[in-house]
């Protein structure tokens, strides 16, 4: 059996992270997704510094995350109302929607 | 372990953010229970708040050398001074402005002030930050209220499309920045900038580990989106187009100004032992910044996007400031900053003065046709603004520039002061541009944009006119001011 150790918290951590990032640039269809995938980058950021936290021995890291989860939520609470306040002039939330500011 | 004692002189050694936070939630109590006329009742109070906070900060400046708050979170020093007075002149600029764009419109919601004045605590946590946990909270206590703002006019659809790319990019920034905070955290084991600057020091004359290095370019990528750098810009034409005008504004002006202070913090407190590492990014974010800020602006039809170009070249000058490094690149940043600030203001004042019939503030370059006529005082006072952007002399915005490329010589880089100088030179091309539609162009015929006097004009546009034309005779207090500033950021 292999030890789960601190390289397979960041490794794993680094994935999400890059599907989160994926997950804005390349989704097209629906901006919901876009939301999730914030979150999925600021958990994966969680998964580091708790991983980190536990390797030093350090509370530090894990008195960060509870901040990090905790704005995360403010985070997305306003992103939901922005998106609501968009939907109601749109009718759509279309990535392709987002059309009207360009030049 | 801090008792009792210890957290009461913080809080009251940390008394301006202490009062500003508490202003902020007396005045929206305050706004929910009137019932007339609460958009202008409020701005009075917000402003009155933001003068009162900018005393006591000055107050602290007395005592001389810098002091660390609650267990090394934050440090207030005349740096912090200096850029918290730069952030508040902004935010006031800010509320004077929404009184005359939103404050008899039907947007006009009195939470207008009560987030600006949320921003502004924010920003001044993100200045005093000395620790990367109250760098995250400053910064995101300032973005969640600015993508409120953004997405402010909440029956308009460029508004609200404003507000959500605003708040995606933001985010996405916010976790580039945290994934190199914890990066930085896993490799020296401590968030605290102190510490961390020992800690490189100590690694420096071994090896830097490459963790940290990424680290630090996570966290600069995060922050040149907040600066709206190169190539981290693509948010900033969109959003000030699509913003209402007061509140585009109040983007232009003050997260810039917390977001350079963030930086020097990150950049000189933390990280100065790594300069060489650093220097390279910040290198080619401002000579990137310069050029596309003078290029893509010439094609722009947009007043907004156009300003939004002109933005992102001003940063790009001020970046330069702290590539050359040392208190000589640094104070010729603060110098840069604080004109361009001034600019800024003047330059909304007088452009969020040209209103139709509906009182609907111009937005295309050719709505300033014939302006010369129509009012001549605001056409002078934006041609004088105009001219000082372009960094024309003797003008304010020539120091400004002079300083930044006296700084970068005396560093010795001479091809990067000429490629500096050529895209200043282009970009005068556009602030040319707008002077000839306003002085020599004839307005069209169903063209009814007029200017009626208004407080912002006086409060803010008279004084940034009169400061960009004096300042030729008084350079130097500004200059003293910003090196003393520089000088404590160690």
């Amino acid at each position: 059996m292999v030890e789960v150790g601190l390289f397979h918290y960041l490794t794993l951590a680094a994935i999400l992270f890059v599907i989160g990032v994926f997950g804005i640039f390349l989704n097209r269809k629906n901006i919901i997704v876009i939301l999730m995938s914030i979150e999925l980058m600021l958990l994966a950021v969680n998964i580091n510094f708790v991983a980190f936290s536990a390797h030093h021995g350090d509370l530090h890291g894990q008195v960060f995350s509870m901040f990090i989860l905790t704005v995360a939520a403010a985070e997305a609470a306003i992103g939901l109302a922005i998106l609501v306040t968009f939907f109601r002039n749109k009718g759509q939330i279309l990535v392709d929607d987002l059309s009207e500011l360009k030049g | 372990m801090m008792d009792m004692t210890t957290i009461i002189t913080d809080l009251y050694m940390a008394r301006a953010d202490v009062f500003l936070a508490c202003a902020a939630l007396i005045l929206l109590a305050v706004g929910v229970c009137l019932k007339t006329r609460a958009f202008h009742r409020i701005a009075i109070g917000g402003v009155t708040a933001l003068v009162l906070t900018l005393i006591m900060t000055l107050q602290q400046d007395n005592s001389g050398d810098s002091i660390t708050l609650f267990g090394d979170m934050l440090v207030y020093d005349r740096f912090g001074v200096f850029m918290k007075v730069l952030v508040s002149i902004g935010a006031i600029s800010a509320i004077f402005m929404g009184v005359r764009d939103l404050g008899d419109h039907v947007i006009g919601k009195f939470e207008y002030v009560i987030l600006i004045l949320l921003a502004t605590l924010g920003m001044n946590i993100m200045i005093s930050s000395n620790n990367m946990l109250s760098l995250y909270m400053g910064l995101e206590l300032q973005s969640l209220a600015l993508y409120i703002l953004a997405a402010f006019n909440r029956n308009s659809l460029t508004s609200s499309e404003a507000g959500l790319k605003y708040f995606i990019l933001g985010a996405l920034s916010s976790g580039m920045l945290l994934f190199g905070i914890s990066l930085i955290y896993g490799y020296t084991g401590t968030t605290s900038f102190p510490l961390i600057a020992d800690i490189v020091l100590i690694e420096q004359t071994d090896m830097v580990s490459m963790g940290m290095l990424v680290g630090l370019v996570f966290i600069l990528v995060g922050l040149a989106f907040k600066i709206s750098a190169v190539p981290f810009h693509m948010w900033t034409p969109d959003v000030y187009q699509g913003a209402p005008s007061s509140v585009t504004a109040f983007f232009a002006m003050a997260p810039k100004m917390a977001a350079m202070a963030l930086m020097a913090r990150v950049l000189f407190s933390a990280f100065g032992e790594l300069h060489s590492d650093w220097a390279q990014i910040i290198f080619a974010i401002s000579l990137a910044s310069m050029a596309l800020g003078a290029f893509a602006g010439l094609v722009q039809k947009n007043l907004y996007r156009l300003l939004a170009y002109s933005s992102i070249g001003h940063m790009g000058y001020a970046l330069l400031g702290y590539f050359v490094g040392g208190f000589t690149g640094v104070t010729a940043t603060l110098v840069y900053l604080s004109i361009y600030l001034v600019m800024t203001a003047g330059t909304f004042a007088m452009i969020l003065s040209v209103r139709n019939k509906d009182n609907v503030a111009a937005t295309n370059l050719n709505e300033f046709a014939g302006l010369s006529k129509k009012s001549p005082v605001v056409a002078y006072g934006l041609a004088i603004m105009l001219f000082s952007m372009a960094g024309i002399p003797p003008l304010a915005g020539f120091f400004g520039k002079l300083y930044i490329f006296k700084a970068v010589l005396d560093g010795g880089y001479y091809t990067l002061a000429v490629l500096g100088v050529c895209a200043s030179v282009v970009a005068s091309y556009y602030y040319l541009k707008l002077i000839k539609i306003m002085f020599f162009d004839q307005p069209s015929a169903h063209d009814d944009y007029v200017v009626a006097p208004s407080r912002l004009l006086r409060w803010v546009g008279v004084p940034s006119v009169l400061f960009v034309v004096t300042f030729i005779f008084y350079p130097d207090w500004l200059v003293y001011e910003a090196t003393q500033a520089a000088l404590s950021l160690r």
